[in-house]
Formats: C-alpha cells, structure tokens, sequence
C-alpha cells in the first residue's frame, strides 16, 4: 500500500499490529480520527498510555486490576475458602458472567506446552500453591476448582497442579465436561458424548 | 462396487479422454510412457482424493494447462455416486459428489474403497520401520475411529515430551515432576494402542498367509513379527528407567513410536533374505489381505488397482495370482502390462468378463 504521507503510514503501521487489523481498517480509523477534532485523538492516546502506565496486575489473583489487590479478592462478599484456576483473564469474565460463582480466582497466564517454550516457571503456579500454604493462617482455602480448557495442554497442567497441590492435602475438583445446555444428542461431537457417558453422574430428584 | 465410467480432462498426459468400464477385468495395455499408470492414478483421485504417485496436485495437470478434471460414475451397491475432481493452479481442490461439494476430503476417504498394488511397493519392507507402522496404521484408522483419535494424542503428547526433553538436556536438569504428565499419557496410551494393533494382526495375518502360499503354492512360510516394547509387563518400569538414555539422546526412546512389524519368510527377516520375487509375492499378499479387511469392514469390494505387476514374478506364480484375483472374491480389477500378448493369453483362460484398452499418448481405444 502506498501512502501520500508518511506520517499516516506511521499510524498505519502502529494501528495494524493489533490483532484483527489489517492495513485496509488501519487507514480507515486513521482517516476518520484525523476528521474528528484533536481533542478526540489526545483522549484516545493518553487514555491507552495510562492503560498501559497504570495498569496493576493483583498481587494475588493476577487477575487486571486498578489497585494491587483487585476487587474479588477484597470484596467482602466473596468465598474465600474456594480458588478456581483459570488460564487467562478473559476466563475470569466469562465465569463472572455466569453469576453462578462467589470464590475467588487464580490467573495461570497460559497453559503449559513445552513446544512452544512454556513451562510452569513461566505460569503462575509456585504463586498458587504459596497462596494455599499461607491461607493456613487466616481465611483457609479448603477447595481448588481446575477450570482450563478442555484440550491436551489443558489437560496435562490440570495433572501437574493436582500432582503439585497433592502434598497440601486440599480439596481439587475440575469443571464438568459434557453435553451444552439446550444441545441435541446426535449434534454433540462423537468424544464429548462419550466422555460424557464415561463421568455420567447420579441423577437425584431431591 | 464397481467404476463404469471416468472422464479426464488435461490430467498427466490425457489431454481428453472418456473410457467406459467392465465391472470384472479391466487391461489397460500400450508402450511404455502411453499413460497406462496414470490412468489407474486418476482412479486413485476419485477414491482417496489424490495422487498414489506424487503428492503435488499441480504436477498432475497436463503440461502448460491451468487445471485438470477428474470425473467418474460410480456404483456402490446399486447406488449411483458421481464424483468430480477439480483442481485449477493455484486453487483448492475441489470435490463434489452428487453435485454437492464435499468441504472435508477426509470426509470422503473411506466411501469409496480402493487397493493399488504398484511397483514400489517393495519399499514396504525395504525401507524404514515409519512406512510398515502407516501402512498397518491407515488400515486400523479407517475402520476404529477410537484409534485414530489416540494415535492423533499419542503424536502430540511425544512431540510436547520430545520439546520438554530436550529442554532438559539444555538447562542440565531433569524435572520428574514436570515430566510425569506426559511420561503418564504416553504410557497409557502406548497400551492401548500396542494392543490394538496386535488385536488387527490377529486378523490380518491368516489372511496374508492364506494369500501367499496362494501365489507361491505354499513353498515357502511367511509371517509378521510384530516387535513392541509395550506389550511387556514391565513397560511402564521400563519406560521410567530409559530416562537417563532419553536425557542423553534428547528424544523419548519408548513407546509405540518405535514399534516394527518384521516380515519373515521361513523365520528369517525377508528384507534381508528374500529374493526379489519373494519380496513382490510378500507385498502382493500384504496388499490382498488389505483389501479382504476392508471387504469385511465396508462390505463392499475395494477396487484393485494392480499396476504392472507381472514384473518379477516367474510364470508360475503369475498364473497363479490372476487366478487368485480374477476368482469371484474380488472385485472390479485394473491391470496395466508393457506386454500386452502376455496378459491376453493368461486372462483369455479365465472365466471372467473382460475388456482390454489400448492406450497410447493419452488416447485410449478399446483393443482385443
């Protein structure tokens, strides 16, 4: 793509480095921010540099947060004797949403893969069990929820964690794996029917 | 199941041609380089989606055009299906059965079942242990879905282990703890998949020996040792203890990855003391038994693709092969010989329809 500016392809180029931006809406968000009044331009960048600047990650939780304890793990209203591991911070929303859930969270950061370089040093995995071991004191965490995705990478850190937690003596249990909500048997995939069949639970009516 | 028709349009050296089948013998004859071989590949699109020869679809278009087409007329058990095969430089390939196109090739690999016996056949047991473990895994993907799906985890579950291994050899250290999620996968799922294959050769190898002794007359004993380290009560012991070799050699040295089928003719290993007519007999035999295991599975009959394969053999046991396949048991047959005198006079004996096509710079002409 040629450009009349290189000023604009400057912005261009910066624009679409973000994912799901290619050159083409990079030089339409440009065009349109250079219509708008400075004003607009100057709040969109500083508001993204104090994102950037100010950004805290929890101390605990590693979850996104203003302050250096993030809002779950301070409310006064959570569980706190119960930690659900997740892989990223887009879990944490996705299980808020549910409103099904009142403990507290555990960012991992990844899962581990040793093809592409990630091993547990790499996640946040000492910092869950350290977490656990100084829960002893006050507000003891008697139960850890594995909520990771449902593949092979997934599966192979849920082991290392149990593997890990196993000399602490604490409750782990892991998500259900099974058919959707509203789902119709003969369109559920052939492994999730079967799995399904293979951790079938007792059906009570009380 | 049987082929009646194929149409090609600028495919290898068929700038156009339409050719109308038997649904018993079909002798393909004509010089050598005249197109007979890919004829029979062309065969191979309609079935598997690609070439048997070389996997670049491109090479596969007439010199100096942009695409190619494939199309047959099949019948599967009364069943008519229409398959096209196009592909245009450049293009995805496409697919279209009935008219509707197909988005998975893997979806139509199966429906329409096929066999091809070819001159480099032999490499099956000349070459390396990774060819033997296809040719016995293909079979035994394509009939248990459950199979396939392990194999797909076993091959990921030892490429993350190899990663992690030599990571280790880099930093110095071993980390059991790190390791044992994945030492545990591969364990498992190397018993089952040992059993698995050994449960197949339980049923392939009668059928392999039953074919052999067919076309040799029963001189010489064939059978397939199946070496395993996973089968043995102190795998998983023994799997823990190759960590210090896995450490040194950056790679996992147990587990089905290493498994080997030995075929042995009178006890010995046949790629080192069979002749080269025992070698052709061994992989006629290996290819036969495939297509009576799929008979079995599909309850339909594979169409045999037997490309030049009088080559090698001495007269007796050529005579002795076409009575084989030419006997009701199989198929829809597709033979090519150099030497067409030869084939004539051996299917002219038999009591079995059959046409004969003349095949020359991409023409095909019906000839007797």
């Amino acid at each position: 793509m040629n450009f009349p500016s290189k000023l604009i392809e400057n912005a261009v180029n910066e624009i679409s480095r973000l994912p799901g931006i290619g050159k083409k809406t990079a030089l339409r968000l440009v065009l349109h921010l250079l219509k708008q009044n400075v004003p607009v331009t100057e709040e969109l960048s500083n508001a993204l540099l104090s994102l950037r600047k100010e950004i805290k990650y929890c101390k605990k939780c590693h979850n996104v947060s203003d302050t250096d304890i993030c809002n779950i793990c301070s409310g006064i209203r959570r569980d706190k004797s119960i930690i659900c591991v997740v892989e990223d911070i887009p879990d944490v929303l996705a299980i808020e949403n549910t409103a099904q859930y009142t403990g507290l969270y555990h960012v991992l950061g990844g899962v581990i893969s040793p093809i592409q370089g990630i091993g547990p040093d790499e996640l946040k995995i000492e910092s869950l069990i350290k977490r656990i071991e100084d829960s002893r004191t006050e507000d003891k965490i008697e139960e850890v929820i594995l909520a990771l995705p449902a593949t092979m990478e997934g599966d192979t850190t849920s082991f290392f964690i149990t593997r890990k937690l196993k000399e602490l003596n604490i409750k782990v249990s892991t998500i259900a794996r099974g058919i959707p909500i509203g789902g119709e048997l003969e369109y559920t995939d052939e492994v999730t029917l079967g799995r399904s069949i293979l951790t079938r639970v007792n059906y009570s009516i009380d | 199941m049987h082929l009646k028709k194929i149409r090609l349009q600028q495919f290898k050296n068929y700038p156009k041609a339409e050719v109308n089948f038997s649904d018993e013998i079909n002798c393909l004859v004509g010089i050598n380089g005249s197109g007979k071989t890919n004829l029979l590949d062309a065969i191979h699109y309609l079935c598997l989606t690609k070439s048997a020869l070389n996997g670049v679809d491109n090479l596969n278009i007439l010199h100096d055009k942009e695409f190619f087409t494939v199309f047959g007329d099949f019948d599967l058990e009364g069943k008519e299906i229409e398959i096209r095969c196009i592909f245009e430089s450049g293009k995805k390939k496409q697919l279209l059965k009935n008219g509707k196109a197909v988005d998975k090739m893997s979806d139509h690999v199966g429906l329409l079942p096929v066999v091809m016996i070819a001159p480099d056949d032999t490499d099956l047991i000349k070459n390396g242990s990774e060819e033997r473990r296809r040719f016995f895994d293909n079979m035994l993907c394509q009939m248990n879905k459950g199979y396939l799906e392990n194999l797909v985890r076993y091959q990921h579950f030892l490429k993350q282990r190899n990663a992690l291994v030599k990571q280790f050899a880099e930093k110095g250290r071993w980390e059991k703890t790190f390791i044992e999620p994945y030492d545990r996968e591969i364990i498992q799922l190397s018993k089952h998949i040992s059993s698995a294959r050994l449960g197949f050769l339980k049923e392939y190898e009668p059928l392999l020996k039953k074919n052999y002794g067919i076309i040799s007359g029963e001189q010489e004993g064939i059978s397939i040792a199946y070496e395993t380290q996973c089968l043995s009560e102190s795998f998983e012991v023994d799997f823990g203890a190759s960590a210090k070799k896995d450490f040194i050699l950056k790679r996992t040295n147990m587990g089905i990855h290493k498994d080997d089928f030995v075929f042995e003719i009178n006890g010995y290993p046949i790629k080192k003391f069979g002749s080269q007519g025992q070698q052709k007999s061994f992989v006629i035999a290996l290819k036969l038994a495939q297509f009576q295991i799929f008979f079995s599975h599909k309850k339909t009959k594979p169409i045999l693709l037997l490309d030049d394969i009088f080559d090698k053999l001495d007269d007796g046991r050529i005579e002795k092969l076409m009575n084989l396949v030419a006997a009701h048991e199989f198929g829809q047959l597709f033979i090519t010989d150099a030497r067409p005198e030869r084939s004539k006079s051996i299917l002219q004996q038999m009591d079995a329809k059959s046409r004969f096509f003349w095949i020359e710079k991409g023409q095909v002409s019906d000839w007797s």
